[in-house]
C-alpha cells in the first residue's frame, strides 16, 4: 500500500539506468575526488600483491628454466640409472637401441689425498663422450680431454676450486685417490649437468672411467652409481619409452628419468619452497588487508553526509552499496594492477642478480599464472576486508544529515554470509594454488589465529589503558594520563596499529625463533650425541683390521659397524611401491639395506619378533616403526627390494625404532643373512671419539685402507645448516615484505590521526602544555602501542615456534630472547617513527588558527 | 482548502542521550492540507526541524503515527522510505547538502536518475536555468557562494515536481539579500507547481509568508496562527 502510495503521483517516463549501471554513474562522479585519500589503501594492496607475484615469477622462471634445460641439466635426453653396478650387456644393447648418442657416468664418494690432507669428494667418472649435451667449463680454459690428458704417464683430472684450495693444489699438482695416483688437469668452474646431483656433501672430482681402473675403488660392493645418458632421435615419444624400460627393467632396479622433468628433486623443493614463501606473502596481504579495511572505513566516514544526502534524494540502500562497492573495486582493481606491474618489474630488473645467485638456469617472462594468482589474492582479500564497512554504509540513516549518526554496528546476516564465503574462497584458493592442503589451511589458521589474538590484544590494550588513565597511577603525570587516554579513547587507531605492525611482527618473530632453535638442534645438541665420522666402503676384508685400529684407541668411545648393501623398493604386497607409498621418502631412491642374525643391544623391537640366530629360510624384514606407519605397513606385509638387479621379496616380521635425528648409524629395513647371501657388500661404520683424536685416526685409516671414505658429521653439519641458512634468510625477506606492509598501515593510522592530533595540541597549548610535554605525551602513546604489538608479536612467534618445532620437527623448543628483544624494540621504534613524524604539524601549528577552524 | 496530505497523531519522538533517553517531541497533533504552506517556528531545541523530520521520513517516530498522501510512514522500512520520498518529496536543508563531487546539473540530476527519468539531465537543466544557475551548470559546490549552492539545493529539490516539499531554516546560512532572493524563488516554485510547502524558519517575515504558523517549544505544538490568503 505504501508503494502505491509513492507511485501514485510520479509522471510515467521513459525508462533510464538503473541498478548497477546508475551505481556505476555516480561511483565514476565520486571517484573525480581522484586517489589522494587511497593512497595507504593502493599501497597495502599493492604491495601485498606485489610480494606474492614476486615470489610467483621467481618460483616460475625457475620452473621454466628447469624445463627448457631440462636436456641440458640432465645432460641428455634420457638416462637409465643402475645402483653398485654397470649396466650388463642386454642393457647396454637397448639404449644404444634407442639413441643416438650414450655416455656412460660413474658416481661415487671418495677421499682425495696429498701427503697427510684428505678431503672428501664426490667422484664423477665419465667417457669420451660426456657430455652430451651442454659444455663444462675450466680454468684455464681448455677441452676436457686435454684436462684429462696423461703427463708422465699420470692421468689428469679436474676439480671443483672448493676441494683444489683446500687441499693446496694448484694445476698441475697431484693427488690420489684409492691408489691411482692423478694430476690436477684443471679447476672445474662448471659442470652442466650439475643440478641433478642434488645435495652432495663433497665437492666435485672429474676423470675418465678408464683412469679409475687400478683405483681399488669400484671393487664389488662399492657405493658407486651409474648412469647412461642418451641422445634420442628427434620427435621420440618420451612416455612411450620411458614405459617400455620400466617394463622391460623395473625388477632390476633401473631408474629412468627424461628431459621432461631432469630435476624432480629440485622442482619439488621450487614449487615447496614458492609455496611457502607465497603463505608468508599472504600474512603480508592480510596486514594490508587491515590498511585497507581502515582506509575504507575513513574514506566511508567522510560519506556519511554524501550518503546520507542521497537516501533523502530517495536512493534505497541496495544503491549505495553499490555505489561504493564499485568505487572500491575501481581502486582494487588499481592497486592490483599497481602490484601486478611491481610483481613482474622487480623480479625482471632483478634478474642479472637473481640468475647469478642461483645454480639453476631461469628464463624470466611475465608469466600469467602466478600473475593470476597474486591477482586473486589481491582482490579477494580487498573485498573480504571491505566488504564489513561497505555493508554498513546501508545503514546511514537520512537523519544523519542533521543529528551526527554513527556508522557502527551489524551490518546484517546476508553481509556476515558473504565475508565467511569470501574467507571461504581465499582459503580455497591458498589451499588450490600451494597445492599443499596443510601447509594452506595451517597457514590460514595461523594467520586468522594472529588476527583474532591481536584484535583481543588490542581490546585489552584499550580498555586496560582507560583503566590507567583513571587510576592514581596516573595522576600528577599529565603526559602520561594523556596518552593512555588517547590509547584507551573511542578512536580506532590502536586497534590499528596492533594489528598491522603485530602480524608482521609475529611473522618475524616465528621465524626467528624456529631458526635459531634449528639451528640449535642441529648445530650444537646433534654433535653431542653424533658421531665424529661415517666410514664407508669398507671391504670385508679391511674390517677387522679397521676394528683394531678404531676399538683400541682409548680416545673413541664408541664403534658401531654394520654390513651395507643398497637397494630399491620397487613393490609393496605385490603392487607397485609408489602405488602404495606415494612420494615416501622410504620408496624415492636407493636405500641402505643391511643384515644382522641378532637385533644389537640399542635396537628395539616394537612390534613382532627378530628371525632366530640361525634362521634359514624365506627372507624376512625387520622394518622402521614410524616409516612403516606412514606408508601404512603391517606385520605379514611383503617387500620386495632390488639389490643389484636382483630381487629380494621379504616378509615383515617385526618392526623397530630407529632414531635418524641422532646422524648415527639407521637402516629402515635389516634382512636376515640368508636373504643377503653371496650379495657382494661393503661395511658402514660410525665411530665416536675424541675431537683431538679425530685427525689422527682419519690419516692412519685413509693410508691403510685409501678406498675407505670419510664423511665428518661436524662437516655435514654445516652443509645442513647452510642449506638452513638460506631457507632462513628467505622467509625472513618475505616477512619483511610483510612488516614493510605493516609500517605503511602504521604510517596511514597516525596520518589518519593527525588532524585530531593537531586540535588536541591546540587545546593543550591554549591550555598552558608546553611543546615538550605534548610531544612526551605523543612519543608516550605510540612507543605504548608498539610495544603491545612487540608482545603480542613475541607471544604468537612465539608459540608458532614451539609449535613447529614440538609437532614437525619433533625436537625440543627453548625460547630465544635475543630476536624476541629486538622485535619488540623494532616495535617501540616503528611506531615512535610514524607518530613523531606526524607530531610536527600539530606541535607547530598556531592554536587560534587551529580553533578558529574547527568553529 | 485541500484535503490532508500530512497527518501526525500523538507523534512521539525520543532519542537516546549519553544521560539517558531524551525526550524530543512529545505528543504532536498535526494536519497539513494540501497546497497549504505552514510555517514551524520556535525557540532553539523546541523540535522544529525533528518534526520536520519525522514529516519527512527522515526520522522515524517512537510512537504515534506520521502519515503522509495518506501513506503511513511509521511502518515502511528505510529503503520503502527512500522510494516514498524520491517519488512525493522534496527536501531542502540549511547546509545545502550538496554532494561535492558532483556539478551543480548532476546534484539536480541525481534525484531523477534514482527515480529512473530517462530525461533527468534534460529536466535538471531546465531546473537550474529557472533558479538563474543556467550558466554555473558544470560548476562544483566548492565554485560556488552560499547562496548559490541553496540555489542548486532549491532546484533539486523541486525538479522531480514533488508534492510536498519540506524545507529547513533555508535561508539561516545565507545573508539578508541572498536569503530573501531564495525565499522568492521558493515560494515561486511552490506556488508554480502548487506543492504543499513546511518550512522551518526563525525569521518572522518568513513566517509571516506562510498560510499557517504552529509554534512550538519544548517538544509541544504550544500555538497556532492562521495568516495571509488561507487565515
Amino acid at each position: 500500500m505504501t508503494d502505491i502510495a509513492a507511485t501514485a503521483t510520479v509522471t510515467p517516463t521513459p525508462v533510464a539506468p538503473r541498478g548497477w549501471s546508475l551505481a556505476w554513474r555516480i561511483a565514476r562522479r565520486e571517484l573525480r575526488g581522484g586517489l589522494k585519500g587511497f593512497r595507504i589503501f593502493l599501497a597495502c594492496l599493492a604491495l601485498g600483491v606485489m610480494a606474492i607475484a614476486a615470489v610467483g615469477m621467481v618460483r616460475a622462471a625457475i620452473e621454466a628454466g628447469l624445463r627448457d634445460q631440462g636436456s641440458v641439466l640432465l645432460g641428455g635426453d634420457a638416462e637409465m640409472e643402475f645402483t653398485y653396478r654397470f649396466a650388463d650387456e642386454g642393457e647396454r644393447a637397448y639404449m644404444t637401441r634407442i639413441s643416438t648418442g650414450l655416455s656412460e657416468i660413474v658416481d661415487f664418494r671418495s677421499m682425495a689425498v696429498v701427503g697427510d690432507e684428505t678431503a672428501l669428494t664426490q667422484v664423477k667418472a665419465v667417457d669420451s663422450a660426456y657430455p652430451l649435451v651442454g659444455a663444462v667449463e675450466l680454468e684455464p680454459a681448455m677441452p676436457l680431454a686435454e684436462a684429462f690428458a696423461r703427463v708422465d704417464g699420470v692421468p689428469g683430472a679436474v676439480m671443483d676450486r672448493v676441494i683444489v684450495d683446500r687441499l693446496g693444489l694448484t694445476v698441475g699438482s697431484r693427488f690420489t685417490l684409492g691408489v691411482q695416483e692423478f694430476h690436477l688437469g684443471a679447476v672445474l668452474l662448471r659442470e652442466p649437468d650439475s643440478a641433478t646431483q642434488g645435495f652432495t656433501l663433497g665437492p666435485r672430482t672429474m676423470m675418465l672411467t678408464a683412469d679409475l681402473a687400478n683405483s681399488g675403488l669400484i671393487g664389488p660392493g662399492a657405493l658407486f652409481e651409474t648412469k647412461y645418458r642418451m641422445l634420442l632421435p628427434p620427435g621420440s615419444d618420451l612416455q612411450a619409452l620411458e614405459d617400455a624400460t620400466e617394463a622391460a627393467y623395473r625388477d632390476k632396479g633401473v631408474r629412468w628419468s627424461d628431459s621432461r622433468r631432469a630435476t624432480p628433486g629440485v622442482e619439488r623443493f621450487v614449487d615447496r619452497m614458492g609455496s611457502f614463501l607465497i603463505l608468508v606473502g599472504l600474512a603480508g596481504l592480510a596486514v594490508g588487508g587491515v590498511g585497507v579495511s581502515s582506509a575504507v572505513r575513513a574514506y566511508l566516514e567522510g560519506k556519511v553526509s554524501t550518503i546520507a544526502t542521497l537516501k533523502t534524494l530517495g536512493a534505497e540502500g541496495r544503491m549505495i552499496f553499490r555505489v561504493y562497492l564499485l568505487q572500491i573495486a575501481v581502486l582494487a582493481g588499481i592497486g592490483v594492477a599497481i602490484g601486478l606491474i611491481l610483481g613482474v618489474a622487480v623480479p625482471m630488473l632483478l634478474a642479472p642478480v637473481i640468475a647469478a645467485s642461483l645454480p639453476l638456469p631461469v628464463a624470466f617472462a611475465p608469466y600469467p599464472l602466478p600473475l593470476a594468482e597474486a591477482a586473486f589474492y589481491g582482490l579477494v582479500t580487498a573485498l573480504l576486508f571491505t566488504l564489513w564497512p561497505l555493508a554498513r554504509t546501508r545503514s546511514v540513516r537520512a537523519a544523519a544529515l542533521y543529528r551526527g549518526a554513527g556508522r557502527e554496528g551489524w551490518a546484517g546476516w546476508p553481509a556476515a554470509f558473504a565475508v565467511l564465503a569470501l574467507l571461504a574462497l581465499l582459503v580455497g584458493g591458498a589451499v588450490f594454488f600451494s597445492g599443499v592442503p596443510e601447509l594452506a589451511l595451517g597457514s590460514a589458521a595461523g594467520i586468522a589465529g594472529a588476527l583474532l589474538v591481536l584484535a583481543g590484544a588490542a581490546w585489552l590494550l584499550r580498555k586496560g589503558a582507560g583503566w590507567l588513565a583513571r587510576s592514581a597511577l596516573a595522576r600528577g603525570r599529565v603526559a602520561l594520563r594523556l596518552a593512555l587516554s588517547a590509547v584507551g579513547g573511542p578512536r580506532a587507531e590502536a586497534t590499528s596499529v596492533v594489528l598491522s605492525l603485530g602480524l608482521g611482527l609475529s611473522v618475524l618473530a616465528a621465524v626467528g625463533q624456529i631458526d635459531s632453535n634449528l639451528r640449535a638442534a642441529i648445530s650444537q645438541d646433534l654433535p653431542e650425541r653424533a658421531p665424529s665420522y661415517f666410514f664407508i666402503d669398507i671391504q670385508p676384508d679391511q674390517i677387522e683390521g679397521f676394528l683394531a685400529r678404531t676399538e683400541g684407541d682409548p680416545a673413541v668411545s664408541r664403534v658401531d659397524q654394520a654390513p651395507m648393501l643398497r637397494g630399491v623398493v620397487t613393490q609393496i604386497n605385490g603392487r607397485p611401491a609408489r602405488e602404495v607409498a606415494g612420494e615416501h621418502w622410504v620408496v624415492r631412491g636407493d636405500r641402505g639395506i643391511t643384515y644382522a642374525a641378532q637385533p644389537d643391544a640399542r635396537t628395539t623391537v616394537t612390534e613382532g619378533a627378530w628371525w632366530p640366530a640361525d634362521y634359514v629360510g624365506p627372507p624376512q624384514v625387520s622394518f622402521a616403526a614410524e616409516e612403516a606407519g606412514e606408508i601404512g605397513l603391517k606385520l605379514g606385509d611383503t617387500v620386495t627390494v632390488n639389490v643389484l638387479g636382483r630381487d629380494i621379496t621379504a616378509t615383515i616380521t617385526s618392526f623397530r625404532e630407529v632414531d635418524f635425528s641422532s646422524a648415527g648409524m639407521g637402516f629402515v629395513m635389516t634382512l636376515n643373512p640368508s636373504a643377503l647371501q653371496g650379495a657382494p657388500h661393503t661395511f658402514i661404520s660410525t665411530v665416536y671419539a675424541e675431537p683431538e683424536a679425530e685427525a689422527a685416526i682419519l690419516r692412519d685409516l685413509s693410508k691403510a685402507y685409501p678406498n675407505i671414505t670419510a664423511i665428518r658429521v661436524k662437516d655435514a653439519i654445516d652443509r645442513v645448516t647452510e642449506a638452513l641458512g638460506a631457507i632462513a634468510t628467505a622467509t625472513a625477506w618475505a616477512a619483511a615484505a610483510t612488516l614493510l606492509t605493516g609500517f605503511v598501515v602504521l604510517i596511514g593510522a597516525a596520518a589518519a590521526g593527525e588532524r585530531a592530533r593537531v586540535y588536541e595540541a591546540a587545546v593543550l597549548k591554549t591550555l598552558g602544555a608546553t611543546r615538550a610535554r605534548i610531544l612526551l605525551s605523543f612519543a608516550l602513546r605510540s612507543a605504548l602501542m608498539g610495544a603491545a604489538a612487540g608482545v603480542v608479536a613475541i607471544v604468537a612467534g612465539g608459540l608458532a615456534g614451539w609449535a613447529v618445532m614440538t609437532f614437525v620437527m619433533e625436537s625440543d623448543f627453548v625460547f630465544e630472547p635475543v630476536s624476541a628483544i629486538a622485535i619488540v624494540a623494532g616495535g617501540v621504534i616503528a611506531t615512535l617513527s610514524a607518530g613523531l613524524l606526524f607530531a610536527l604539524r600539530p606541535l607547530a601549528a598556531r592554536p587560534a588558527q587551529v580553533l578558529r577552524a574547527q568553529d | 482548502m485541500g484535503q490532508s496530505v500530512l497527518a501526525l497523531k500523538a507523534a512521539m519522538l525520543t532519542l537516546a542521550g549519553n544521560a539517558g533517553p531524551v525526550e524530543i517531541l512529545k505528543g504532536i497533533d498535526l494536519d497539513v492540507a494540501e497546497g497549504e504552506t505552514l510555517g514551524l517556528i520556535g525557540p532553539s531545541g523546541s523540535g522544529k526541524s525533528s518534526l520536520l523530520m519525522l514529516m519527512g521520513g527522515l526520522e522515524r517516530a517512537t510512537s504515534g503515527s506520521v502519515r503522509a498522501l495518506d501513506a503511513d510512514l511509521t511502518a515502511m522500512d528505510e529503503d520503502q522510505l527512500a522510494r516514498f520520498r524520491r517519488a512525493n518529496m522534496g527536501v531542502v536543508f540549511q547546509s545545502f547538502h550538496l554532494i561535492p563531487t558532483m556539478t551543480a546539473l548532476e546534484n539536480v540530476a541525481i534525484p531523477l536518475e534514482l527515480a529512473g527519468h530517462a530525461d533527468a539531465f534534460a529536466r535538471a537543466e531546465a531546473e537550474l536555468r529557472t533558479v538563474g544557475l543556467g550558466s554555473r551548470m558544470d560548476h562544483y559546490p566548492s565554485q560556488m557562494s552560499g547562496g548559490e549552492q541553496q540555489r542548486v539545493a532549491l532546484a533539486r529539490a523541486a525538479a522531480p515536481r514533488p508534492a510536498i516539499l519540506l524545507a529547513d531554516e533555508p535561508t539561516g546560512n545565507l545573508d539578508g539579500v541572498n536569503g530573501q532572493a531564495i525565499m522568492e524563488l521558493l515560494f515561486g516554485l511552490r506556488d508554480r507547481y502548487g506543492a504543499t510547502l513546511v518550512l522551518v524558519t526563525h525569521a518572522p517575515e518568513l513566517a509571516a509568508r506562510c498560510d499557517r504558523v504552529v509554534r512550538l517549544a519544548d517538544g509541544r505544538i504550544v500555538g497556532e496562527d492562521r495568516t495571509g490568503v488561507a487565515a
